[in-house]
This record gives structure tokens, C-alpha cells and sequence, in this order.
């Protein structure tokens, strides 16, 4: 049973056409996070099912019922605001309390169900204090203190953590999560910041000017991207692109950068590969899948030699910056594998996790 | 060091204390006047305190029922706020949320009021007397709502659009119809400027004077027209004149100092953590 099923659905604003023909079912439960860069439609797409901006076409469906006339307060819905949106003249419990006041829970009922959300929250120290006596972390708590306390059959985070520092921001990741583990109930949330996506989510729905560019589980999307687009978006450093072309004699094939050097591929990749030789490809592989070479040659294992131009550890790891196939690359190696610019490195490169994408079409090409 | 920091306060309470004389001089001259005989009024050097103070100046107003007029005011300057002030802060609401009307009608909204009363108060008077309410509070109460609201709806709009959507989206989601939003969210979060707002409004009302002076005769006179009625032929009355215009600024004073209240605490309330 899905929780929430849109069905081509479209909004403009004026001319532009934010939101294009979009089809998205969220099953009851799940953590599923709408991800991607400023003005791919993301927000629009959360404050269209909140009913805070009218569909222009497609229908919303929440638990089976078709929602595009309701008013937000009739779609039983929760929201939490990027800017927290606590009123400042309420006292944190008032705050909390307003939801259940405006849909007249019985007064008996209120106090416990306060208590109990700013408990799960850890802010029951500050129920007597007002808004602007609270610090950034604290005021985000109450705001999702403020949606929690409502048994809704929906919630909505809008980019939640993004007014945060870092330190907070991560902290609170864990808690949200935690949150949805214990109430179980369907939540969307969107962010423009990967790591909130990949860390949090039970399903990533990538979006790009209106669409959906690919939806799946975190680490589906990851390891087996369809577009360059998802490619780049997901990991940092991000994915490297190289050109290359590909040549197939029999099951042996390598690929060529223009700068002649030439990478095999493992044999198993070979056959799904082979339609797209003499192609116009790129070559994309992660950071993490180029290390330093060592004496034992596996098999999938590409060596090359690449020149440091910039050497950056950030104590757990280093990333070293080089110039490959006419473009810049980056690598994530061990902390101590190298230690200035200009070092000649043998690096091997996991073929077996590399993908190839269509230079023309930016599709990954021959996975699966 | 110290000497020089006493020295600079010393000299800003002397000049506090000079310009609240200043100010403060007129107001307490005319209360002067109000209590003082007719010898009093005209002596030089000036009377500074009269030797006793002249209660008949006041009491002959209310035997004779001159001051009801004040109450008059009252009633047609705080049934116009009361009116302009709601109908004015939906419209806003309208205008700032909703964009009603475009870019322009709040500009045009406001040209309304830069229209100078003389210009309108003989055409108005010829249709109040069409409609037979020409000296009545509602067609006192009806034209100051109507003058005010330009102004009303001008800076509340202002007021409005300080508030951020966020808080009115959030009360939406949380189960509030548009209604209730305005109420428990927009109303206290612009609390300050409905009250500076309702003052500026209410004053207007209470110290019109061409206005009340054609569309009134004796049934409900304001204040202001009753004052010019001891302006006589040979004489003027001048303690009436003195008494009637201090019935006509306590009440200003009492209302401002009640609403200043309100004022100060929704300006602290309004600082909102950014």
C-alpha cells in the first residue's frame, strides 16, 4: 500500500515549467529523499503535495485519496520548514501545541502528547522558553517537535538542516533518522546536499529540471548510476570523466584515453560492451576506485601513471589531483601514499566498478 | 576622565529638559487657560497659576451638554478605526499575499489619500443629503473608514509582507483555514504596526475637522466644530474654548498612552532570532 502515488504531475510558474510530468509512488514508511540542485523542481514537487502550490495538471494521491482540491490542512500532513518557522511570540510548548490546537484535540490530550514529543526531542528543559532564547539546533528540535506531535500521515522536511553548521547538521541527520525508525511513518525530505541524501535515505529520487533523472536506494544509485548526470551528483570528490574510446577484439577490450594511454577491461563487462565500440564515450570512475598499486596485479585492475599536481589529506584520507586523458582527475588514497605535488604515482584503476557513458547521449552504457 | 563623562550627561539633561519645556509649554498653557477668569486670560505679565482654579469653566459645558460632543468623536473616531483597521489589514492581506489587483493597486490604493478633503467634502455633502445621513454617526463613521482606508491598507500591507510566508504555510499545514491564519498568526506577528496604525488612523478621525463641520449640524457635532462655536462676533470665549480643547486631548492622550503599551511589547516580541 503506497502512502503517496503522483501521477503526471505538472506545475508551472508563469511560463517556466517547474515541475514536468512527474510520477513518483512512496510506499507506506518509507524514508525517501528528493535530491538535486537548486531549481531542478524539488521544492516546488514537496510544497505541491503539501498543497501550498496547486498542481497545473497529473493528479496527488494521499492514502488512496486524491488530493489536488484539498486545502494542506485537510491532506493530513506534517511539514518542517527550512527556516523553522516558529512563531515568535509562543512559547516553545505553545509552538508545539498549535497544530493540535487548530485541529481541536481535546485539551486533556495535549499536555502528554507535548511532553511526549519533546522528550523523543530532548527539549523538554526548554517548553517555557520563546523562540528567539534558542539557538539554532535547539530551534530546528522544537520545529520538528512541532510536526512529530501531530500523528500525520505524511511528513515533510524542505531542506531541514541547511541553515545549520556542519557539525550540527550532522548530528541532527542521525537523529531524523532515528526519528523515522521509531515512528515509522512515510516522510519526504528534500535536499540539495548528497551526503543528507545518501546517509538518511531509504530511496533517493534524483531530480533534474523537472524530472526524475533516477530513483532507487542509496547505494543502487551509487554503484550503478543510469546517467552521468547521477554519476557526478553522488560522491565527493565526484566522479571523474575522462574521454575515451573503446576497442573489442574477440572478449578482450580496452579502453583509450587521448592521451594513448590504454586501460583492459575485465572480460566479464566485455560482451555487454561491445555494441558501443568506436564510440564517443566517457570513461567515469570514482576516486575511491583508483589506488595506489601495489605488487599484487588482480584481475579488473587497470595500472596507469599519472603526475600529482595537488595533494590534499584530510587526515583520514588524501586526495591527489593529476592530469589524465587531457583532463583533470582526482584519486582518494591512503593517507600517507603520497605527500607532495609533482610525485610520478602508479595508480590502478578498478575497471570492474568503472562505468562508460555515451559522450553523446550521457547514458551509462553496457551495465547490466 | 570621570569629570568630562558627568559633564556631557549633565549637559544632555539640561538639554532634555529644555526641549520637554519647549514642548511641553503649549499643553500646559492651554490647561492654564481652562481654569483660569476671563481677568486672567488677558492679564500682563501673564497669570502663570490662577489664584483659584475656575471648575465652572468645565462645569458649564457639561450642564449644558457641549460635552457630549467629545463623546461624539469618540464614538465616530473609534467605530472608523475599528472598521478601517479590519477591513484595511484583509485587503492588505489580499494585496501582499495574493498579489490582488497586481503590481499597481496598492499605489493606486494610496493616491486615494493624497486627494485633499476640500476637494471632495461639498460633492460628498450632496450625496450624504441623497442619502439622508448627513449628520449621523454612520455617515460620519462611514467616511472616515473610507478616508482611512487607503492609509490603513498601505502600511499594513507593508507590515505583512515583513512577516515571513513560512510561519502563515506552516499554520496552513498545521490545520488552520486562511481565516484563522490571519488571526492567529498575522494579527499578533504585525501586532506593533496594527497599533501605530489604529493611532494614526484614530487621530486623523478624532482631529477632522472640515468634514464634521459640513456634514454635521447639532445632532452629533464632534468636538472640534463645537470649539469653533465660541468664537463669537465681539468676543471669544476663551476659558470655554481652553476647556473644551482639553476635553478633546485627554482622551488622545489616555488612547495613545493605552495602545503605546502594546506598541513597545509587540516591537520587543516582534525580534525574531534571524
Amino acid at each position: 500500500m503506497s502512502d503517496l502515488k503522483i501521477t503526471k504531475l505538472d506545475k508551472y510558474y508563469g511560463t517556466n515549467h517547474v515541475v514536468k510530468g512527474i510520477d513518483l509512488e512512496i510506499p507506506a514508511g518509507e524514508f525517501t529523499i528528493l535530491v538535486g540542485q537548486s531549481g531542478c523542481g524539488k521544492s516546488t514537487l514537496l510544497r505541491t503535495i503539501a498543497g501550498l502550490e496547486t498542481a497545473d495538471g497529473g493528479s496527488i494521491e494521499i492514502g488512496g485519496e486524491r488530493v489536488n482540491d484539498l486545502p494542506p490542512r485537510d491532506r493530513d500532513i506534517a511539514m518542517v520548514f527550512q527556516n523553522y518557522a516558529l512563531y515568535p511570540y509562543m512559547k516553545v510548548r505553545d509552538n508545539i501545541a498549535f497544530g493540535l490546537r487548530a485541529r481541536r484535540t481535546p485539551k486533556a490530550e495535549i499536555g502528554p502528547k507535548v511532553q511526549r514529543a519533546a522528550k523523543m526531542l530532548a527539549i523538554e528543559h526548554l517548553l517555557d522558553r520563546y523562540p528567539r532564547q534558542l539557538s539554532g539546533g535547539q530551534l530546528q528540535r522544537v520545529a520538528i517537535g512541532r510536526a512529530v506531535v501531530r500523528n500525520a500521515r505524511l511528513y515533510l522536511f524542505d531542506e531541514p538542516l541547511s541553515n545549520l553548521d556542519a557539525q550540527l547538521r550532522d548530528e541532527m541527520r542521525g537523529e531524523i533518522k532515528r526519528l523515522h525508525q521509531e515512528l515509522g511513518k512515510t516522510m519526504i525530505y528534500v535536499t540539495h546536499d548528497q551526503i543528507e541524501a545518501m546517509t538518511m535515505a531509504d530511496r533517493i529520487v534524483l531530480l533534474r529540471e523537472g524530472r526524475i533523472e533516477q530513483q532507487g536506494a542509496p547505494l543502487e544509485l551509487y554503484e550503478r548510476p543510469a546517467t552521468k548526470y547521477v554519476a557526478g551528483f553522488l560522491g565527493s570528490p565526484s566522479m571523474n570523466f575522462i574521454p575515451c574510446t573503446l576497442s573489442v577484439a574477440e572478449d578482450y577490450g580496452t579502453v583509450m584515453l587521448p592521451d594513448g594511454v590504454t586501460l583492459s577491461l575485465p572480460p566479464s563487462r566485455v560482451a555487454a560492451l561491445a555494441p558501443f565500440r568506436d564510440r564517443s564515450l566517457l570513461l567515469g570512475i570514482r576516486p575511491e576506485h583508483l589506488s595506489r598499486a601495489t605488487g599484487e596485479h588482480r584481475r579488473g585492475l587497470a595500472e596507469i601513471e599519472v603526475i600529482t599536481d595537488l595533494v590534499q589529506p584530510t587526515g583520514s584520507r588524501t586526495y591527489a589531483t593529476f592530469r589524465l586523458g587531457g583532463v583533470e582527475a582526482v584519486a582518494e588514497l591512503q593517507s600517507h601514499d603520497v605527500s607532495q605535488p609533482g610525485e610520478r604515482l602508479k595508480l590502478f584503476a578498478d575497471m570492474n566498478r568503472a562505468v562508460l557513458i555515451d559522450a553523446a547521449t550521457e547514458r551509462v552504457v553496457g551495465n547490466g | 576622565m570621570k569629570r568630562s563623562a558627568n559633564l556631557r550627561l549633565a549637559l544632555r539633561y539640561l538639554g532634555a529638559l529644555v526641549l520637554t519645556v519647549f514642548f511641553l509649554f503649549p499643553i500646559y498653557w492651554l490647561f492654564m487657560i481652562s481654569f483660569k477668569t476671563a481677568d486672567e486670560i488677558y492679564a500682563f505679565p501673564p497669570v502663570w497659576w490662577p489664584e483659584t482654579m475656575q471648575w465652572d469653566n468645565y462645569i458649564v459645558l457639561f450642564r449644558d451638554g457641549d460635552a457630549t460632543t467629545v463623546l461624539n468623536s469618540f464614538i465616530v473616531a473609534g467605530a472608523s478605526t475599528v472598521l478601517a483597521m479590519f477591513l484595511g489589514t484583509i485587503c492588505a492581506y489580499s494585496i501582499a499575499r495574493f498579489r490582488t489587483g497586481g503590481d499597481n493597486l496598492a499605489n493606486w490604493i494610496l493616491s486615494q489619500r493624497m486627494v485633499p478633503p476640500v476637494a471632495v467634502v461639498f460633492p460628498i455633502f450632496l450625496l450624504y443629503v441623497w442619502f439622508g445621513i448627513v449628520d449621523t454617526y454612520l455617515g460620519l463613521i462611514l467616511l472616515y473608514t473610507a478616508f482611512n482606508l487607503p492609509y490603513v491598507i498601505w502600511m499594513m500591507r507593508g507590515y505583512i509582507l515583513d512577516i515571513p510566508l513560512a510561519l502563515e504555510e506552516s499554520a496552513l499545514v498545521d490545520g488552520c483555514s486562511r481565516w484563522q491564519v490571519i488571526w492567529k498568526v498575522v494579527f499578533p506577528m504585525c501586532r506593533a504596526g496594527l497599533f501605530a496604525t489604529a493611532i494614526f488612523t484614530f487621530v486623523f478621525a478624532w482631529n477632522d475637522f472640515i468634514f464634521a463641520l459640513v456634514l454635521t449640524r447639532t445632532e452629533i457635532t464632534t468636538y472640534t466644530v463645537q470649539v469653533t462655536h465660541y468664537f463669537g462676533g465681539q468676543s471669544n470665549f476663551w476659558s470655554k474654548i481652553s476647556a473644551m480643547s482639553v476635553l478633546g486631548t485627554v482622551p488622545v492622550f489616555i488612547v495613545v498612552g493605552f495602545m503605546q503599551r502594546y506598541l513597545v511589547r509587540g516591537i520587543s516580541l516582534g525580534a525574531v532570532k534571524g
